[in-house]
């Protein structure tokens, strides 16, 4: 399983971003050995436009199973729905690393 | 000859000023009344019980799910998000899609194609034998106000008289409506931020090549800035109305100030000569 989490950065240490399809970088977790696999950067995060579907698509291209973000806009909130990918808030987690953890630790809230 | 009555925004009584010309005109001549603001058209309450002239349709991809790969290139290529390729299937959200067909060309396997989808529709009523009313229509939750327009305008073209009721604003669906006009009405109102929409919508109309007059309605004779304004740009100012009960009146009621007020009637009808003047147009 591989949990991806929007993040301002490319390291566990970043701050986790709000946005969904114009976050700066996914960091990609391997659920099994709960180690960082990847850090991807968001190519479309600057487009005009269909930002939010754009990345879903990448993201299930890259076989992303779960996704940890802030907020998710409509468009991308069905692509996600559709494609099957469980999606959480990270709520009040400081870092990448922490929001991994709670995810882990089942405190998180499903938003789609 | 199409003159298009527009504004920088909405609510300074461009309907107004559309449907008292029309009426005006309709009195000497064959007149047809154009109702290019699709989101949110007004016409029709002057003149309701126009009949369905059949829908506006933009094509949109549909994928053949027997023939697609998942390759992912129709989502690569759609720069709008609007077609997606999830795990087990090609996801489409039409509200996003511009129809440009590229989803189409990038198939490799020609699973992708085009099939209409309704947008809108167009309406037609004949008030009067002098008088034909067209309005375009976008459906609730579109967005492709533009394909509307362009459909309206087709269906009242002709080689008559045409006054277009333009949709507030500058941005595309003006354009569309401008486009191909031979004059356009600017309806202004007097207060500073009129003025700033004013100023837009002037701007545009000279980039698009069309000349401009000035109609400042509901006026509190403090036009001054306006004036200077259309003093300075070399703009004509065809006819002021005054801010007055008795006209608002008239108006809330849904009904025609032209056709209560002989000098009202006049005064659109000196309207037109005066528009038609600007084009250089003798005729
Ligand atoms: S027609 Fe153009 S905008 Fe619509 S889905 Fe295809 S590529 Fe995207
Ligand atoms: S480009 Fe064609 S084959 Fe590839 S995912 Fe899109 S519809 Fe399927």
């Amino acid at each position: 399983m591989k949990v991806c989490i929007t993040s301002k950065g490319d390291s566990p240490e970043s701050v986790p971003e709000n946005r969904f399809g114009r976050t700066p970088f996914f960091v990609v977790y391997d659920d099994e050995t709960g180690n960082v696999i990847e850090a991807i950067n968001n190519s479309s995060a600057n487009d005009a436009s269909g930002v939010g579907p754009k990345v879903v698509q990448m993201l299930v291209s890259k076989g992303v199973n779960v996704v940890i973000t802030g907020q998710v806009g409509g468009n991308a909130n069905k692509g996600l729905e559709v494609a099957g990918i469980p999606t959480y808030a990270f709520g009040e987690a400081k870092t990448v690393a922490d929001a991994y953890a709670a995810y882990k630790a089942g405190t998180l809230t499903r938003i789609v | 000859m199409k003159i298009v009555v527009a504004s920088g925004k909405g609510g300074t009584g461009k309907t107004m000023v559309a449907v008292n010309l029309a009426w005006a005109l309709s009195q000497s001549q064959e007149i047809h009344l154009i109702d290019c603001d699709a989101e949110e058209p007004n016409v029709h309450l002057f003149y309701p019980g126009g009949k369905d002239e059949g829908p506006v349709t933009v094509k949109v991809p549909e994928v053949d799910s027997e023939k697609c790969t998942l390759c992912g290139a129709c989502g690569e290529f759609c720069r709008y998000g609007a077609i997606s390729v999830l795990t087990e299937s090609v996801m489409f959200q039409a509200h996003l899609c511009h129809s440009c067909g590229g989803c189409m060309l990038s198939c490799p396997v020609d699973a992708i194609t085009e099939v209409p989808r309704r947008i809108g529709m167009i309406t037609r009523s004949e008030p009067s034998p002098t008088l034909t009313v067209i309005s375009g229509i976008l459906d609730e939750g579109e967005i492709a106000a533009p394909a509307v327009i362009k459909a309206a305008k087709e269906a009242g073209e002709w080689d008559g008289v045409s006054v277009l009721d333009g949709p507030p604003g500058t941005a595309c669906p003006v354009i569309e409506t401008m486009e191909g006009a031979d004059v356009c009405i600017l309806v202004t109102e007097s207060t500073p931020s009129g003025l700033a929409d004013l100023r837009r919508a002037a701007h545009l109309a000279e980039a698009l090549g069309i000349p401009s007059g000035v109609v400042i309605n509901r006026s509190d004779k403090e036009d001054g800035p306006t004036l200077a304004f259309c003093e300075e740009e070399g703009l004509p100012v065809l006819l002021t109305i005054p801010f007055d009960r008795e006209i608002a009146a008239i108006q809330n009621r849904g009904a025609i100030l032209c056709s209560e007020k002989e000098e009202w009637k006049e005064a659109f009808a000196q309207l037109y000569e005066d528009t038609i003047a600007i084009t250089g147009d003798i005729s």
